[in-house]
Parts: C-alpha cells; structure tokens; sequence
C-alpha cells in the first residue's frame, strides 16, 4: 500500500506539474484564448449547439428535396397519361 | 452510383468543418484571439458567392446564345443563392468587425464594395419582376446579369487592393500568407470552401426544380 501510494505519487506529481505548465503557456505566449472554456469541456456545449442547427437545416433540405422529387414524379406519371389520348385525338 | 452522392458529400465535409472549426488548433492572434476561427465560415461563404455568380453569369452567356428559357431559370436560381450567402456573409462579416475591428460596418473599400456589389444584384432582381413578356424578361435580365458580374469582380478584387483595406489580402498586406494561416487552420479553410459551395449548389438546385414542376403544371 505504501509502496504503490511512493510510485504514485511522483507521476501524480509529474501530472499536475505539465498541467500547470499548459496553463502557462498562453501567458507566456501573451495572447488571451478560451482555454478554460476547452479545459472544462464547456466547448463541446457550443459544439452541440451549432451541430443541432446544422442538423436542423440539413434535415430541412433533405425533407424539400424528397418533397419536390415526388411532384416531378406526378408531373411525369401525369404526362405519360396525357400524351397517348391526345394522340388519339389526332388520328 | 446515385446521383445525390454530391450532397451527402457536402453535408460530409460541413460536419467536419464544424466540428475541427471548433475543436481545432488555431494560432494564438492577438485582436482576433479565438474569433479567427470565424474564418472557416465567413470566407467560404464569399468564396462560394463568387462561385455562384461566375456560374449564373454562365448560364446567362448561354441563354443569350441559345435562347432556352430554362438556363435563363438556371442562372436565377444561381443568383438567388448567391445573394442569399453574400446577405449572410455581411451579416457575419459586421459580427465579426464588431469584435475586432471596433464597430459593425467600419469605412473599409471592400465593405462599401461589397454594399454596391450587393445592391446591384438586388437590382438584378428588381428588374427581372418589372417584366410581363417571358423571353423579353429573360434577355434583358440575362444581359444585365453578365454586366453586374463583370462589375462585381473588379470592385471586390481590385478596388480595395488599390487602397488600403483591414481585410488581409488587401492594401499590401498578402492574403492567406503564413501570418494569418498556418497549415492547421488550411486543413479545415479548403474543405469549407468547397462544402459551402455544394450546399449552394444543392439549394440552388431545389429552386431550379421546384421552377420546373411551376413550369410544367402551367402548361
């Protein structure tokens, strides 16, 4: 037990300090990012987000698509019973 | 192979944009910090545009020469889209100016460009409605249109080169050189163009289409 809380604890250490090191980074770098929204996971909220919109009008044009494709098979089906009467007319 | 596969493939590539746009690395800028990820979905909506534009032109020349009222459909359609992605991309250009260059629509010769750009194809549309007679409609708009495009590019592309502009790429400062892209951002930027342009196109498809059934169940 407190041998493997002695081998634990320098890789806890070595953690924590690239951890803080990370942080760091962008200070040392001078430009402010929205680290901590990507370090707490909050950006995947906004992934979501802009995902379900996506989805939405995605959903959207596929829904259209299928929708004028069924008129244009009516159109057709309507002409090919059209054509052959007036053709009768004729002769 | 069917041939929706096209549409699949840009709902394929938008995904993706989306997710890497926002999950991505990104250089850390100063002014723009994390905004610069706007730029995966802002330009390629004016790359698109143009794309656009450049095909209704297309259509128009090819009207002119064949006299088929279905590619003078065609490149409304097309214009129609393009005006569409080109109202978005102002929106989200003053968005965008708001944040990092101080106010929505600052005094930039690519923004009163793009207003006049935008203005004259809002005309285009005005003036295909003042029209009764179909083949009259369709010439004199199609003419127009070739007109407003050979305008368009030189006041996007070369006006605001000539002076000085805040958008990279202009007033000396390159475009998408290594200060404002690193390969990272490229590998996302590229696949947005493209993507956009194909939900351009697929919309502008649907209203192509739905013109035909119109068309077919007048007659």
């Amino acid at each position: 037990m407190y041998l493997s809380l002695l081998r634990k604890f320098p890789l806890a250490a070595l953690i924590l300090l690239s951890q803080n090191l990370m942080a760091q980074q962008p200070v040392a770098q001078g430009v402010e990012m929205a680290d901590r929204l990507r370090a707490d996971g909050k950006i995947w909220v906004v992934v979501a987000v802009i995902a379900a919109v996506f989805a939405g009008i995605i959903l959207y044009l596929v829904r259209l698509d299928s929708q004028i494709g069924k008129l244009e098979k009516e159109i057709k089906n309507q002409k090919k019973e059209v054509r052959p009467k007036t053709q009768d007319i004729d002769r | 192979m069917n041939k929706n596969w096209w549409k699949a493939l840009a709902v394929l590539i938008l995904s993706y944009v989306v997710l890497k746009g926002l999950l991505g690395v990104v250089p850390r800028q100063p002014i723009l910090n994390e905004s610069i990820r706007n730029v995966y979905f802002h330009v390629p909506l004016w790359f698109a545009m143009i794309t656009l534009l450049l095909t209704s032109a297309v259509y128009s020349i090819r009207y002119l020469r064949n006299g088929r009222l279905g590619d003078d459909l065609v490149a409304v359609e097309f214009a129609n889209t393009a005006i569409l992605f080109g109202l978005l991309g102002c929106a989200t250009g003053s968005l965008w100016a708001n944040f990092t260059w101080g106010e929505p629509w600052p005094n930039d010769p690519k923004l009163n460009c793009v207003a006049v750009g935008m203005l004259m194809y809002l005309a285009y549309l005005i003036l295909r409605g003042s029209f009764d007679d179909e083949q009259r409609r369709a010439r004199i708009s199609a003419v127009y249109n070739i007109f407003a495009f050979a305008v368009f590019v030189p006041l996007i592309f070369i006006v605001p080169r000539l002076t000085d502009s805040l958008h990279p790429g202009n007033g000396g400062n390159p475009a998408f050189g290594k200060y404002d892209m690193d390969s990272n951002m490229r590998m996302v930027f590229y696949p947005a163009i493209i993507g956009f342009t194909l939900l351009g196109v697929w919309i502008t498809e649907l209203g192509v289409r739905m013109r035909r059934v119109k068309m077919a169940l007048d007659d």
